[in-house]
């Protein structure tokens, strides 16, 4: 691999990964709020309206740092990417210049007033601006999914006389069938993600027997939320996402779950196994016969392409990684899954506060959904390889020509210092949020005092 | 309908500029104009809710640049990778800084921030002036449209330019005096006592110097970039703008003496939009001028989106940007005052 083109990828996924940190929990805790707002109005309960404050403290660090590391995102469509903003910028150009326009405009206004306004909005209002901040926020991952939905999927387009890529159809653009799947997928791992985050906190406080009337009220809601969420994540979400891959883009699909070769009656379904790249097979294999044929084509005899039906230089370029990247966000989900089933049952028999070895595994579990959520990014944008866009445009050339390996290295060092400080900052301040906690989060500091 | 989207998004920039220009100007200030914590305070507070949604005008703007000239996105961002690399740090850095500073009650805490905040101000305001400095005169593009620029080479603005040369410094000083002065009539206007009165000082005290710089870079430019010439001989009109600029300038000088604040800023962002519409027409239909032979230049001709992206563009753009206005002016409306820096 030339070496400028490896950086530029390295530099796109470092950061990106980085910033999605920070959107994954604003986009689902935006949701948990708007639910513990409008508990606190319809039961007339000040308890709730106490933990929605502390959760927008948390919130608001986090959305911070989400903003801060998301313009970089924007810049290097044109900074790293130029060749593919030049050849496609006329048509996700239009995503981006929405986000940007619609979304981001309404969600700093909204966080505005809903961080600084509750005292002179009074309640209703003040609700309202919560799910502003909410349907901002889910509006921009929606603009950011199509536009990640069109390099998997392109769709709406021509090709004009010099292979140009020109936008033939908005709408085709923004209803884009892969983005069904692909936002509601994403959409609620962020609600996942959060519901964990939450009831990771209330056990915490559970256990180390503070604020526990909060440390309740956190567990129910991270459950409940968090069992609904995880259900819908692997069916339909998930499942369809796969049927989609499968259907679409068939060589990506055997890479993920390391099919070499192509069964005439059924291919199984790899749980484990280390794929052998060079040799064509997987090791130790632990398999579930017919089953991949069943997930993706409904047929337990069904027909799935393996990677021999493929020339090679269509193979995505890092099987290895494509491979683990997918088992081990299916596994997370799986565990996932299971631990808030758990959690549920317990708390529907009214025994979770007593269940020592239940609270842990919820304190300890919050890092998990970050995990999932990382390594499915990873699954779906290694995955494309070695298209940018989909069928339409390698990868290698859509970097920008004239910016060197050297200068790439020199900023992607750059971003890694940055991003080290910013860790170890945000680390610090939610820590000191945990620390103070929800019993004392004012309802309105006088403004001075926030800066 | 290039016309009009060039026009767009020269709006959405200057947008940009007024806006988070004043941001800059108050951290520029920021050490100067407030001593005491209760009135670094306030300067913060002068900006706090609204420095991330005037930001958010730089990412529209580009957004919208991007649909709409996809190969000027793609040839600028790329030329410029260190100077735009540098400005997302400092970007990061300033926002940090303001939303940090509070967390923390230790002097030691705040006393960091209060600095990082001023740096990233200065040398923002200082490499935006570069940058526009940079597109006036022009960039080496190949004949794919591409270039890459150096920070710097021999420091001439000749056919081998970097990043940084004599003529970019002149403009980036200017930027940083310009908005200096845009941000200390800000803090004039939303805070009283003592910092109030040192911002006004600062005010008077720039003032000549803004003019002075102002004849400088526009003899250095005329010298730099022989097509402002062409420009203006050719459509007379346009030195409508330059004399928007002169006269908000002297108008900021009038209003200062009246101890009219709003007026005071509101001329300043007359006089900082007559500027970057100047420049912006002295250079149409050229969006990015070569040094290597005007045929090898960005033009709004060449460097379009195709019509049909142009067209529907219209369909969601303006509503968007009627929308983006009003909440931009309702939440001015809603933060207006003086903040007073209290007890503290
Ligand atoms: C909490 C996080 C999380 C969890 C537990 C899961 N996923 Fe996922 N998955 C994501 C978070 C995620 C994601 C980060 O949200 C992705 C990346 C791209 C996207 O749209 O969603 C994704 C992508 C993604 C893709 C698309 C890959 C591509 O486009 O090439 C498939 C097929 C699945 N998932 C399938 C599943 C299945 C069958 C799961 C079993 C339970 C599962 N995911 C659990
Ligand atoms: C949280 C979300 C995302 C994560 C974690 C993520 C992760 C990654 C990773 C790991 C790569 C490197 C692939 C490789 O080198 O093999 C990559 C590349 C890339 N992704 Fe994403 N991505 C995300 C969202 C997006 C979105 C929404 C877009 C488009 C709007 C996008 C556009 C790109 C581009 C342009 C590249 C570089 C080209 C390439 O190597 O394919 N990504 N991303
Ligand atoms: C799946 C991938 C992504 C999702 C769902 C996502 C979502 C979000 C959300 C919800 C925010 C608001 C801030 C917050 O809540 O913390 C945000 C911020 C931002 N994102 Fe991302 N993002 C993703 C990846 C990207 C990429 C690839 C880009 C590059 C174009 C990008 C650009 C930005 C920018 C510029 C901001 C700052 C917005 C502001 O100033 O309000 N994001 N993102």
């Amino acid at each position: 691999m030339d070496s400028a083109l490896a950086i530029h990828r390295l530099h796109f996924a470092f950061t990106v990964t980085f910033h999605y940190i920070f959107p994954q929990l604003t986009m689902g805790l935006a949701l948990l709020i708007v639910i513990l707002k409008t508990i606190a109005i319809r039961n007339n309960n000040p308890h709730y309206d106490q933990c929605a404050r502390f959760w927008s403290k948390i919130f608001a660090v986090n959305f911070a740092f989400g903003v801060v590391t998301g313009i970089p995102m924007e810049f290097q469509f044109g900074t790293n990417w130029a060749g593919f903003a030049k050849s496609a910028g006329g048509v996700i150009g239009q995503t981006l210049a929405m986000e940007g326009m619609y979304s981001f405009f309404l969600e700093s206004t909204f966080l505005g007033l809903f961080l600084f306004g509750e005292k002179r909005l009074g309640p209703r209002l003040h609700w309202l601006t919560a799910v502003a901040v909410w349907l901002g926020s889910w509006l921009s991952g929606y603009f950011i999914i199509a536009t990640d939905a069109w390099m998997q999927h392109p769709v709406g387009y021509t090709l004009g006389p010099k292979g140009e890529i020109i936008l033939k159809s908005l709408s085709e653009l923004l209803l884009n069938p892969w983005i069904l799947w692909q936002y509601s997928h994403n959409m609620t791992a962020s609600v996942v993600t959060a519901s964990f985050v939450m009831a990771a906190l209330g056990a915490f406080y559970l256990l180390a027997k503070r604020h526990e009337a909060f440390g309740r009220t956190f567990v129910r809601t991270g459950v409940i939320a968090g069992l609904i969420s995880t259900l819908i994540l692997g069916f339909p979400t998930g499942d369809q996402q796969s049927v989609m891959v499968a259907k679409n883009q068939p060589a990506t699909l055997a890479a993920m779950e390391g099919l070499f070769r192509t069964e005439q009656n059924g291919s199984p379904l790899a749980i484990a196994g280390q794929p052998d790249v060079e040799a064509g097979k997987l090791d130790n294999p632990v398999e579930m016969p017919y089953a991949l044929s069943f997930l993706t084509t409904r047929n337990w005899h069904g027909k799935v392409q393996g990677l021999d039906q493929f020339p090679k230089d269509l193979w995505p370029d890092n099987i290895g990684l494509l491979y683990f990247s997918y088992h081990i966000m299916v596994g997370l989900g799986t565990l996932l899954t299971g631990l808030m089933l758990w959690a549920a049952l317990e708390l529907w028999r009214g025994s979770v506060w007593k269940r020592t070895p239940l609270l842990w595994a919820l304190m300890l579990s919050f890092p998990l959904p970050y995990l999932a959520t990382t390594f499915g990014w990873m699954t779906a944008e290694i995955g494309r390889q070695p298209w940018l866009i989909y069928g339409l445009m390698r990868t290698s050339s859509g970097v920008s020509p004239l910016v060197s390996a050297g200068n790439g290295l020199f900023t992607l060092l750059g971003f890694m210092g940055m991003y080290a400080l910013l860790a170890v900052l945000f680390l610090f301040l939610i820590w000191r949020e945990v620390e103070e906690g929800p019993a004392r989060a004012e309802l309105e500091k006088p403004a001075l005092a926030h800066y | 309908m290039q016309t009009i989207w060039f026009i767009l998004v020269a709006v959405m920039l200057a947008g940009y500029v007024l806006l988070d220009g004043f941001d800059l100007g108050a951290g520029a200030i920021h050490l100067i104009a407030a001593r005491l914590d209760g009135e670094r305070r306030a300067v913060l507070a002068s900006i706090g809710p609204v420095w991330d949604g005037n930001e958010v005008w730089l990412l529209a703007a580009g957004g919208t640049l991007y649909f709409a000239f996809p190969p000027l996105y793609a040839a600028g961002f790329s030329g410029f990778y260190l100077a735009l690399m540098i400005v997302l740090w400092l970007l990061m850095l300033r926002g940090m800084s303001i939303e940090l500073r509070g967390h923390v009650d230790s002097p030691l805490w705040r006393s960091f921030w209060d600095g990082t905040f001023s740096v990233s101000s200065i040398l923002l305001a200082v490499f935006y002036g570069a940058a526009l400095g940079n597109v006036v005169r022009g960039v080496p593009l190949n004949k794919d449209g591409y270039f890459f620029l150096p920070l710097w080479t021999n420091l001439q603005p000749g056919p081998n330019p970097g990043i940084i040369d004599w003529y970019t410094v002149l403009t980036g000083v200017a930027a940083l005096l310009v908005l200096t002065v845009h941000g200390a009539l800000w803090v004039m206007l939303r805070t009283n006592g003592e910092p109030e009165m040192r911002s006004r000082r600062i005010a008077m005290t720039l003032y000549p110097a803004v003019w002075g710089i102002v004849i400088a870079i526009t003899a250095a430019s005329f010298a730099v970039q022989p097509r402002l010439w062409q420009s203006f001989s050719a459509r007379p009109w346009e030195c409508a703008f330059p004399f928007l600029a002169v006269a908000g300038l002297a108008g900021i000088r009038v209003a200062l003496s009246r101890r009219a604040q709003l007026a005071a800023f509101l001329c300043s962002c007359l006089f900082i939009a007559g500027l970057l519409l100047s420049a912006a027409f002295g250079l149409y239909p050229t969006l990015l001028p070569a040094v290597t032979g005007s045929g090898m230049s960005l033009t709004i001709g060449n460097s379009s989106a195709p019509a049909y992206g142009l067209g529907v563009g219209f369909l969601w753009w303006i509503p968007a940007f009627l929308l983006a206005a009003g909440y931009t002016a309702f939440i001015y409306r809603h933060f207006r005052g003086k903040i007073s820096s209290g007890t503290h």
